[in-house]
């Protein structure tokens, strides 16, 4: 009897979890197909040469890989200091770099601007030799740094701390001082994991709307990125803004199949 | 000829071991696990500092307390095979091997013929240029070994030396590290929980308990004596050659 129950309730949670796994594809799945369905390729490709759409995608990719490769340099250092060393305060510097997953992006956008606008405490000073950093590129990508900080130290952080510390060691006790242990051993070792986090990084400075339309506004070929094309067109020129979207779509699928296949790649011995 | 005398605070009891080694000879610390056995290698490779004591191979000083002298692992020239043997699995073996020679920025046609020569010795010739990931146990201990030996190193530690390989090259692997040591004329300190390592590794043996060496003799003088824990080494080690 007993087995017979278990039997019933086994088959009630497959029926139940299936139900849910589909309802769930299908939410996510929906919204995607429809964008694809509203365009045609000839229209995708005349949309291209559009030059709101051309400006918006030079200026993201451009400012997204500098964001990136700036991220990159300041990050692993860091992810790497946290991961082996203790010092006062390292939990509150942990806390402090995560804090802007969690701020809403036009919060950070207004920070951004009290900090590096003209009246701001950093950009004050700027200001005073005739340079001023909000609304122009160099916002932008200071925008993209903020919010996409987190997602490359978190993840560099845990790939460092995965880590075996005997590699180390054992270079060590083979002659090698700290930096060519950390370029020879320690870097080939967590290669995958921190491409893979730059790649997150990378997606989620190519996404960022809120803290770059507030701290460097919304002008075509200086500051008008993707995200903010898309919002820009949608009001007129529907095309162009499904075409912006949809090439976010397919860099969006590429960025998760590169971090599944990069997450993989991590060698363990 | 290495001479120790070092005193480190652990977290479950103070590590204070005072002892020699002479050059060629193989002296081989038993005990159980948690003695202390791999932290007093530790100490002596320099990638953990004692509190107070003296290490020094011949006529140079690793550790000095009272001087303040404490060479860093970097610079000790100590050759120390790791009980996971930490071989680097992203390099080839010929890599592996190579590594230390690199870091010491030795020239090229050197490195080869040095480190094709340690290949020949632990018969890895023809793993040279496969990545140490694709090893076996055996393979990667042996690897461990040509890696440590390549530097020349002025005093050779092994953790659990042998203990991947299978019973014949075990057997063959004790006598040529033993020859090894023996010719290379360095001191060397193996660490196992082998009763067999132990008597056909080591011309001497220590016991350590809580961090200490209670116990320091020859095998034969070991065998006499009356330790607890050696008496249950040598019942284990009849009952091993009683079902083999």
């Amino acid at each position: 009897m007993r087995g017979y129950f278990q039997g019933r309730k086994n088959l009630y949670l497959t029926i139940g979890g299936g139900l849910l796994i589909t309802l769930l594809l299908v939410f996510i799945i929906t919204p995607i197909i429809g964008l694809l369905f509203r365009t045609t390729p000839e229209q995708f490709l005349a949309s291209l040469s559009d030059p709101v759409v051309w400006n918006a995608l030079v200026l993201s990719l451009i400012t997204a890989s500098l964001s990136t490769l700036i991220i990159i340099g300041v990050g692993t250092p860091v992810a790497w200091i946290n991961a082996r060393h203790r010092y006062p305060g390292r939990e509150l510097v942990d806390t402090l770099i995560d804090l802007p997953l969690v701020l809403p992006p036009t919060v950070a956008g207004l920070a951004l601007l009290m900090a590096f606008g003209r009246m701001g405490l950093i950009g004050g000073f700027f200001y005073e030799f005739g340079i001023s950093i909000a609304f122009t590129t160099l916002a932008v990508v200071i925008a993209q740094i903020f919010v996409s900080l987190p997602f490359y130290i978190r993840q560099a952080r845990a790939s460092f701390e995965q880590l075996d510390t005997t590699y180390e060691l054992a270079a060590r006790s083979l002659g090698s001082t700290s930096l060519p242990t950390f370029f020879t051993v320690i870097l080939p070792l967590v290669k995958s994991g921190l491409i893979a986090g730059a790649i997150m990084s990378f997606a989620r400075a190519l996404g960022e709307f809120g803290a770059t339309i507030m701290f460097a506004g919304n002008f075509q070929g200086r500051t008008q990125t993707m995200p903010l094309a898309i919002y820009t067109t949608m009001q007129g020129d529907l095309n162009a803004s499904i075409t912006l979207s949809v090439i976010l779509v397919l860099i969006s699928f590429v960025v998760i199949a590169l971090v599944k296949y990069r997450l993989r790649g991590d060698v363990r011995c | 000829m290495l001479e120790v005398a070092v005193r480190r605070n652990l977290r479950d009891y103070t590590l204070e071991a005072a002892f020699n080694v002479g050059s060629g000879e193989t002296f081989v610390l038993i005990g159980e696990n948690g003695a202390g056995k791999s932290s007093l290698l530790f100490l002596l490779s320099g990638l953990l500092s004692p509190e107070s004591g003296r290490i020094s191979i011949g006529e140079r000083a690793l550790y000095d307390g009272a001087y303040g002298i404490d060479v860093p692992a970097e610079a000790r020239d100590i050759g120390f095979v790791f009980q996971n043997y930490a071989i680097f699995p992203h390099l080839t073996v010929f890599e592996n091997v190579a590594f230390g020679l690199r870091r010491r920025k030795v020239q090229a046609s050197e490195i080869r013929s040095r480190v094709e020569e340690h290949l020949a010795l632990l018969s890895l010739e023809n793993l040279s240029a496969v990545r140490a990931d694709q090893l076996s146990g055996g393979e990667r201990q042996r690897t461990a070994l040509a890696r440590a030996l390549v530097i020349a190193p002025a005093l050779l530690l092994l953790d659990e030396p042998v203990s991947a390989l299978d019973a014949v090259a075990q057997e063959r692997m004790r006598s040529e590290l033993r020859n090894y040591v023996r010719r290379a004329d360095i001191p060397c300190i193996a660490v196992t929980h082998s009763f067999r390592d132990a008597l056909s590794l080591g011309d001497r043996i220590g016991v350590m308990e809580r961090g200490r060496i209670v116990q320091n003799g020859t095998p034969d003088e070991m065998r006499r004596s009356g330790n607890e824990f050696l008496h249950q080494f040598f019942c284990e080690c009849r009952q091993e050659h009683g079902s083999h």
